[in-house]
């Protein structure tokens, strides 16, 4: 029994870690009504240039800082170029452009960086940990922390300040928003770097548990599952989403995998979250769309 | 004044209709298809079949196949591939298990089997729009992937997983040559796609379009919102099984699970969007796009910068050059090369007056 | 009215509610067949809802609808197609990637007697039925002459033109009833008069039933035979024209009542 709560746990664990590619989503999602599908070439990037100047013996912080720059340059240029140009445009165009923008940030970050695999070391030991009786992975454990932070900071942000107002009224209405001097470029840069942010920190942290490489970015294809469960527009949703994706996963490759065979960790998560999407479409936290004739 | 139109005017609805409607391009169409039968094997060079013009006729079938679902439909999908490999897999075990089964029915089955396959994730489609639909399509995607990689049996029980493709013999004649494929190939895609302008320029197609644009509405008129879904689901998978056996048997030679992966499903939603969504024509200009662009980048790097630009750079190159394209078509001309192609043709017709039509 | 056997159409009691709010409450009329009726009444008074629950959108919570013999309370929006309901909406509900011409065509999606394989093989009935239903769409594009935009994008077109094209992608239905939500709102004075125009011209020559919301009273006291009056999701008035235009209550919830 114990072993199943042990599974159960560790699932749960690992499932923050996909949470924190989804809370980028969000975050993207609930500002700009856009579904970053570069997300997860975005986090890719961020780790393979952190890890890159670390590489370099750039100081932690130093690259950190650096890393976060180039973000923030990375959100102004997609701003510019890209988002300024598809201001009116329907839903799946704008996801179909986020496709063509992780196709060209995954191939500039490989171009730049190279496409070896990259080790990341973050000073946390990935020890086992024993709790009540149940043995838990003291990295694991780091990064639900962090996460819960990311969370508490990210609602304060989008609840609680003018900032957070003016952003989820621009996902609401882009040109009434206009209308009443919300600066929408602005927004739009600022909600693409602080993705980028969440990006970096998501990024080290997978990256330290998978090492820095290509495969990151297909994370992201996780992130989707954890999503439908826990609605684009809920940040609170991304964690319960990520936590019951991650649980799901782990329970599934441990009890059901050995019938039907490994592997199944790769399609699980979907068909889970499409069965889940019969019975709710909206997802747990998601808003039902309304749609007047 | 390239492309006189006037005094062709049609006088019945019958010939109003027609696809081709100028005697010039009847003309053009026919002069094509004489030299893709004629010519084009009399000259053609192996390098050219194998390389370009049957990955070519596949792709734009397989852009066929999802245009009708994604561009006609308006149900995004990102599963192109596992229905291309169903078609591949369910081909080679028919053929394989059926001795004596001619090989057109053989690929005829392989489409077939795609269709149940298609309209189990085309199911949830009748409950959820928009992004949501991406999970089914993508859940398809990796589960397929998956099941055949899994399942020793489809691939014959081999050690390896890999299954090289049967030999191609109809009435005792072997195309397995590149010209043989090549022709092979060109006398099965060309069918398929007049059925596909057929269905779309019909009743069917504007179901689909209403569908696509607005289903409320289309229901309030009276289309049959779920037998258009999963009609659209269907035919889809019919059309991409095929190019799924096409792509295995006449372009890779091999039948294997990891050659219709995700990267393959991206690949032919790129030609349908650079081609033009909700276009025939377009999946053949897509398609060409998506097979010439490579091969037109190594010959300038290797030609312009030597060895300079060594090969993997050149992938991510690709990679980026792929994506601004995607980017700048659906900035500056969201509905594709078709568009492009319809409005270079308009000025024909009234070159040299720039303001005609 | 001069005395019809049986009404086209027929409600009873309907009552309609969305989540606690009623939107209509017990309302009851009767549509003879070929004749026009308008629902009029202040903004938020239900008529929408009213003809959504007429052609299966809604489904109210009360009552029922009886529509050529036929009584039911709950229908779907399609089998009311298959019966003859066609309809416009208030937003204009055009399928904007498609031209004018394929736009009525699809109004005919009921009328096409041929299966997808006859389409795509085009044989069989197929090209005979896709020139029949050319034919009955031109003949429409015609009446509302929209001919010049046969082959322009609706989603192209100014907004009076994608009203006409609406009310002819619900004529080439060649509907019994039809229902218009707000035909002429956004039009002006010369676009109303054509567009009351076509109105008349569909009843008299097609002979068919028509209720439409309007807010031009001009436009209602001219067009219709029948009005009925809703306030606040109740029936306050119902009769002719000139009935309704003298009833105290009908005055009272448009202009308000002297203090």
């Amino acid at each position: 029994m114990s072993f199943f709560f042990e599974v159960l746990l560790g699932g749960v664990l690992s499932g923050v870690m996909y949470s924190l590619i989804a809370i980028g989503f969000v975050l993207i999602y609930k500002a700009s009504g856009v579904f970053n599908f570069a997300q997860g070439s975005m986090v890719l990037f961020a780790a393979l240039t952190f890890v890159s100047l670390l590489e370099r013996h750039v100081p932690f912080w130093l690259a950190f800082v650096a890393t976060l720059l180039v973000m923030l340059l990375l959100a102004l240029l997609i701003e510019r170029l890209v988002l300024r140009h598809l201001l009116h445009r329907s839903p799946m165009t704008l996801f179909m452009a986020t496709l063509g923008l992780s196709y060209v940030i995954e191939g500039g970050a490989q171009a730049l960086w190279g496409a070896q695999v990259h080790g990341l070391d973050l000073g946390i030991a990935d020890e086992p940990f024993t709790l009540a009786g149940l043995m838990l992975s003291q990295f694991d454990l780091f990064a639900a922390a962090i996460a819960l932070s990311l969370v508490i900071v990210l609602s304060l942000l989008f609840n609680r300040t003018r900032v957070g107002l003016s952003l989820r009224a621009v996902a609401d209405d882009p040109l009434a928003a206009l209308a009443i001097g919300i600066r929408l470029q602005r927004m739009w840069v600022l909600v693409w770097a602080v993705a980028g942010f969440v990006g970096l920190v998501a990024g080290l942290l997978w990256g330290a548990r998978l090492g820095v490489q290509f495969s990151l970015s297909l994370i992201v294809l996780k992130a989707l599952p954890v999503l439908i469960i826990g609605g684009f527009t809920s940040i609170a949703g991304a964690i319960v989403g990520g936590l019951i994706i991650g649980a799901s996963e782990k329970l599934a490759e441990v009890y059901v995998g050995p019938i039907l065979g490994g592997g199944i960790e790769n399609w699980f998560p979907y068909v889970l979250a499409l069965l889940f999407l019969l019975i709710r479409p909206a997802g747990l936290f998601g808003e039902a769309a309304i749609e007047r004739v | 004044m390239f492309y006189l139109e006037s005094g062709q005017f049609s006088t019945s609805y019958r010939q109003d209709q027609r696809i081709f409607r100028l005697w010039q391009a009847r003309l053009a169409l026919v002069l094509l298809l004489a030299a893709a039968y004629t010519v084009v094997p009399w000259l053609g060079s192996d390098y050219l079949f194998s390389a370009i013009l049957i990955p070519f006729l596949v792709l734009s079938l397989a852009g066929v196949g999802l245009n009708l679902l994604t561009g006609y439909a308006g149900q995004l999908s990102l599963g192109s591939a596992a229905f291309m490999a169903v078609g591949a897999f369910a081909t080679y075990n028919f053929l394989l298990r059926l001795p004596g089964l001619p090989l057109l029915d053989g690929f005829l089955l392989g489409g077939l089997s795609a269709v149940p396959v298609g309209l189990v994730f085309g199911l949830p489609s009748l409950r959820i729009k928009g992004f949501y639909l991406l999970v089914s399509t993508l859940a398809a995607q990796f589960f397929i992937e998956w099941l055949f990689t899994q399942v020793p049996w489809f691939a014959n029980n081999s050690s390896s997983g890999v299954i090289s493709a049967p030999a191609l013999v109809i009435l005792g004649h072997h195309f397995n040559t590149p010209r043989g494929s090549y022709l092979l190939t060109l006398s099965i895609v060309l069918p398929l796609v007049l059925l596909a302008k057929n269905l779309v320029r019909g009743q069917l197609g504007r179901n689909w379009m209403a569908v696509r644009d607005m289903d409320t509405a289309a229901a309030v008129i009276g289309i049959p919102i779920t037998r258009t879904k999963l009609l659209a689901f269907a035919i889809s998978s019919f059309l991409l099984g095929i190019a799924g056996a096409l792509w295995a048997f006449t372009y890779l030679g091999t039948v294997e699970p990891h050659g219709f992966d995700l990267n393959l499903s991206f690949q032919i939603l790129f030609i349908i969007i650079i081609g033009g969504m909700g276009s025939i024509l377009g999946n053949f200009l897509g398609a060409a796009f998506i097979v010439l662009l490579p091969i037109l980048l190594s010959i300038i790097s290797s030609a312009w910068l030597g060895d300079w630009i060594q090969a993997g750079q050149l992938e991510n190159l690709q990679k980026i050059l792929f994506g601004c394209l995607i980017i700048v078509f659906l900035i500056k001309e969201p509905e594709g090369l078709a568009k492009l192609w319809n409005t270079l043709r308009a000025r024909a017709h009234g070159w040299p007056l720039s303001y005609w039509n | 009215m001069t005395s019809i056997p049986r009404p086209l159409l027929r409600l009873e009691h309907i009552s309609l509610s969305f989540k606690g709010v009623k939107a209509i409450t017990d309302i009851g009329f009767e549509v003879a067949e070929g004749e026009i009726c308008a629902l009029i009444g202040p903004n938020g008074a239900g008529k929408s809802a009213l003809l959504n629950v007429i052609n299966g959108v809604y489904q109210p919570q009360q009552g029922q609808v009886s529509f050529d013999g036929e009584v039911r309370r709950h229908m779907q929006p399609h089998h009311a197609a298959r019966r003859g309901i066609a309809r416009t909406f208030q937003n204009i509900a055009l399928f904007k990637g498609m031209s004018v011409l394929d736009n009525v065509l699809t109004g005919r999606t009921l009328k096409t007697h041929s299966s997808w394989i006859e389409q795509a093989l085009r044989i069989g009935r197929a090209a005979a039925q896709e020139t029949r239903q050319r034919e009955y769409a031109e003949k429409v594009i015609e009446f509302l002459r929209i001919q010049p935009w046969r082959n322009t994008l609706v989603g192209q077109l100014p907004y009076g033109l994608q009203k006409r094209v609406e009310l002819a992608r619900a004529l080439a239905a060649e509907p019994r009833l039809l229902l218009l939500d707000e035909p002429m709102a956004g039009m002006n004075q010369q676009e109303k008069h054509e567009m009351s125009q076509f109105i008349l011209d569909t009843n008299r020559e097609f002979g068919t039933t028509v209720v439409l919301i309007e807010h031009d009273i001009g436009v209602v006291m001219g067009l219709s035979h029948h009005v009925v009056v809703l306030d606040y999701g109740k029936k306050i008035a119902d009769g002719s024209p000139d009935e309704v235009r003298c009833n105290p209550e009908v005055i009272t919830a448009y202009l308000g009542t002297k203090h």
